[in-house]
């Protein structure tokens, strides 16, 4: 922490400090329908915080207990990192048919859309690692926002009884969505992956709704 | 920028009407301005009397139900599903909504905003007429539920075929009563009276409609004094007329109506004002238009190609029953009425099932219903109870043979499930393999089950012996239920013990005449009008049949009716076990009603007095015939 706050807040690009600025007020008591939540995903070229890079970035915002499909982002980079072990996964070649920008562009992309959302991602650990790594290499600092994992919401939702099982696991999308009877098209892109994520939150929230055990308040706590 | 999610909700879409009749990318754009919702089961997107939302609805999985509130009734209007729109008022009235939207099922549901779906509207008259028609077909009980007090048959509507026949060309009235602008209204209502009609057309010399004169104008312009009985037709005509041409749907003769709240359109021959006028269509010919009786729905069901729209039809028979009970028509009328219609969905769902096996059946079969519904005593939807008998095969076959009508049964007792069946929870249906055989093994099993009776082998007969072939050959159910009577007659020891296990049942009444409570479990306090009192006179009548080799007759009065005739000196007894039987099963069906299940365990505390001393009247003939059979069969010494 030491070394960015010695730097001077002047030499920061506009839309970072405008999307520090977001955070600077501290709001109380949004209702839950008020809120903005942006579900996302990255897909990366392996696992590697320090020397792997993100190819795409999927993210779709849920406001009123409703997927919002007009706010929306689907960006895919430009890296001269690749791996063509993760081809098979993803499916983005590097010379593939897609408008690709520069990683400063679509990071730029990225901060603006989200903005000062609640963010929501599947093992969003690894997600958000890959988008602060690559903020940091341009100077930036981290994301601000909060994040929900709904890997960790799911757990939440399954009775105490079934947890003894389960609770050291980590339950994989796929799972979720068989768990949810959710579809599985577009599995591996990153909007694919962000859309599923956003149906799985929203279904997620209506299970802990529902159970008493539960309360709204809970589910931000649990992160 | 590329849009996945936009794409594939347009991939979805484009398989449906309206959606398919548009370009590529106009569908692209409006994929990406949709709000995708989720909702559980029971979960309201928009009720009943609340303003449009500025969007409308297409059901992505799920269901949702489409419910009018009418003083406190909530009526089912339709089930959408997959592909379906609803909640469209806000395209065409923008007005509160008529209906409340919630869902059968967790659902997820495509918001589609009106803006942006608006220009295509304008645009494309395709797009336009199919609105219409769906927004219609919804729309038409606003109709029917403001004619209160009509005939008991327009109370139930179909949708089944709502796009289709919503579009299809409405009949009108030819040779309208009409009079010229110079005539009385004395005159006028003198001819509408005798020509027993409810309007008059005035017309000029080219028979071009000026204006109309209708039931209601007499009573608010005449009758009230505001103008004398000698004023000229054109001071109180209704003008101008609302005119279409001759090809006009029922959808948009339903719109025009709704629009200009009218009861009457006028037809003529271009469809302005200015041609001659050639008929008459009023609301009343609309309301014909959608035939709604028993005969409707049966002929519906024969034709559904979905499931689901089946499930519709047998809610709409729920709805059917309850008016019926209401009306207090004879139980043995509404039980024809009833399994006729359960009979014909069941055939439907069969038909269905065969359609999506890869195979046609690899010999001949039939279905079989057991239990209340082989008695035809079903009113209500219960358990299903089913059985498959195959023909003889090859040893070698056999196993192949019947791995087939098991994969057939599964697709049917699905079936049933989904109109709303439920699955019986002693496994008894045709999905199981214990009731899925040839004709031979069912023979010797039926052989068995009297020659070697147990207490699991009388329960299984009393139920199983009560078959009723619904699909399929009948030949190899009558030969059934040749053995049945071919072992009654070996054997007088089977009717013996079907004779004790009907004396086992307990008596419904207590030392001191109080009704016999159940004291434990989830029915405390209730009583069980089933097994206490229902089903001594249903074994009753059964072994009775049995006895005198009465081929043919399973439902329960008719039995009782036949036992009559051929037993003059117990005719009274036999009268009134029918009697009392009729009246257990209005009971049991009111009760369901009520609480919304099969009726069987009977709340004591919802009856009055009046109720109850009905009820226990019904114990006496139990009590009789119960008698009757401890003599017949010497049941005493074996029990």
């Amino acid at each position: 922490m030491q070394f960015w706050s010695r730097k001077n807040i002047k030499d920061y690009p506009e839309f970072w400090k405008h999307y520090l600025k977001l955070f600077d007020a501290g709001k109380n008591n949004v209702s839950l329908d008020d809120i903005r939540f942006v579900a996302f995903d990255t897909e990366t070229t392996g696992f590697d915080y320090d020397t792997d890079r993100v190819l795409s970035i999927g993210a779709v915002a849920i406001s009123n207990n409703a997927i919002d499909v007009s706010d929306q982002l689907e960006i895919y980079l430009d890296q001269n990192v690749f791996n063509e072990a993760t081809v098979a996964i993803h499916g983005i070649r590097k010379h593939g048919n897609y408008d690709k920008i520069s990683e400063f562009d679509a990071l730029q992309l990225f901060i603006d859309y989200i903005g000062d959302a609640i963010l929501i991602a599947h093992h969003a650990e690894f997600d958000r690692k890959m988008i602060d790594r690559a903020l940091q290499r341009r100077g930036l600092g981290t994301l601000k926002n909060k994040i929900l994992d709904t890997g960790v919401l799911f757990k939440n939702t399954k009775h105490s009884v079934y947890l003894s099982g389960y609770s050291n696991r980590h339950y994989s999308l796929d799972e979720l969505c068989n768990d949810l009877k959710i579809s599985k098209s577009d599995r591996h892109t990153a909007s694919g992956d962000a859309y599923i994520t956003a149906l799985a939150f929203l279904k997620i929230l209506s299970r802990l709704k529902k159970d008493k055990r539960v309360t709204i308040k809970d589910v931000f706590r649990l992160k | 920028m590329k849009n996945t999610i936009a794409e594939r909700i347009q991939d979805f879409l484009k398989q449906f009407p309206p959606f398919d009749v548009l370009q590529k990318e106009e569908l692209l754009s409006i994929s990406s301005q949709v709000r995708v919702l989720y909702v559980e089961k029971g979960e309201s997107i928009f009720t009943q009397d609340m303003p449009c939302h500025d969007e409308f609805y297409s059901v992505r999985e799920g269901a949702i139900g489409l419910y009018r509130n009418v003083d406190n009734d909530q009526n089912l209007v339709d089930i959408c599903d997959a592909g379906d729109l609803f909640g469209l008022r806000i395209m065409i009235i923008k007005k509160n909504y008529r209906m409340s939207a919630i869902a059968d099922e967790e659902s997820i549901v495509y918001a589609i905003p009106s803006y942006v779906f608006e220009p295509f509207i304008q645009e494309n008259k395709e797009v336009n007429k199919f609105l219409l028609g769906t927004f219609a077909s919804h729309a038409r009980h606003d109709y029917t539920e403001t004619e209160k007090g009509q005939r008991i048959d327009n109370r139930i509507a179909i949708e089944t075929t709502k796009d289709l026949s919503a579009l299809r060309t409405i009949s009108y009235r030819k040779k309208p009563t009409t009079c010229s602008p110079k005539d009385t209204v004395e005159d006028i209502a003198k001819k509408m009276t005798k020509k027993n009609t409810t309007y008059t057309v005035v017309v000029n010399a080219h028979k071009h409609p000026l204006g109309i004169l209708t039931d209601t104008d007499l009573r608010a312009k005449i009758t009230t004094g505001l103008y004398p009985l000698t004023s000229v037709v054109t001071e109180i005509m209704n003008s101008p007329v609302i005119t279409y041409a001759k090809k006009l749907t029922v959808a948009e003769a339903q719109i025009a109506l709704i629009r200009h709240n009218i009861s009457h359109l006028c037809i003529t021959k271009d469809g302005t004002r200015n041609s001659k006028l050639i008929g008459i269509l009023s609301d009343h010919d609309l309301l014909v238009s959608f035939g709604n009786n028993p005969s409707v729905l049966i002929k519906e069901a024969k034709k559904v190609k979905k499931l689901q729209k089946l499930r519709y039809i047998r809610r709409q028979v729920e709805k059917l029953l309850e008016t019926y009970l209401e009306q207090d028509i004879p139980t043995p009328h509404i039980l024809n009425i009833i399994s006729e219609i359960n009979v014909a969905l069941m055939m439907r769902v069969i038909a269905l099932s065969l359609k999506e096996m890869p195979s046609p059946p690899p010999t001949k079969f039939s279905f079989l219903v057991l239990g209340s519904q082989g008695r035809n005593e079903q009113l209500l939807l219960t358990d299903q109870d089913n059985a498959i008998v195959f023909e003889d095969v090859e040893e070698k076959e056999y196993e192949v043979t019947q791995r087939y009508f098991l994969a057939l049964a599964n697709k049917i007792t699905k079936g049933f499930h989904t109109i709303g069946f439920e699955y019986c929870p002693a496994e008894m249906m045709a999905s199981n393999p214990r009731w899925c055989m040839s004709i031979s093994k069912w023979e010797s099993q039926f052989r068995d089950w009297m020659t070697t009776p147990t207490q699991e082998s009388t329960l299984l007969s009393s139920i199983f012996f009560d078959f009723q072939h619904i699909y399929g050959d009948t030949f190899m159910a009558d030969q059934l239920s040749d053995v049945v009577f071919e072992g009654v007659h070996k054997s007088n020891r089977f009717l013996s013990l079907l004779g004790v296990s009907a004396l086992q049942k307990p008596s419904p009444l207590g030392f001191f005449k109080q009704f016999l409570i159940e004291q434990n479990g989830e029915h405390k306090d209730t009583f069980d009008i089933k097994t206490r009192a229902m089903m001594v006179l249903i074994d009753a009548a059964r072994i009775l049949t049995l006895y005198h080799s009465l081929k043919g007759v399973n439902n329960t009065v008719l039995r009782y009716q036949k036992l009559g005739e051929l037993e003059p000196n117990n005719r009274e007894l036999f009268e009134s076990c029918a009697k009392a039987f009729r009246v257990l099963i209005k009971f049991k069906t009111r009760q369901g009603i009520l609480h919304n299940d099969s009726g069987r365990f009977i709340r004591l505390n919802t009856l009055d007095k009046k109720d109850k001393l009905r009820l226990k009247r019904c114990f006496r003939p139990i009590r009789d015939i119960q008698e009757v059979l401890s003599i017949r069969f010497q049941l005493k010494s074996l029990m």
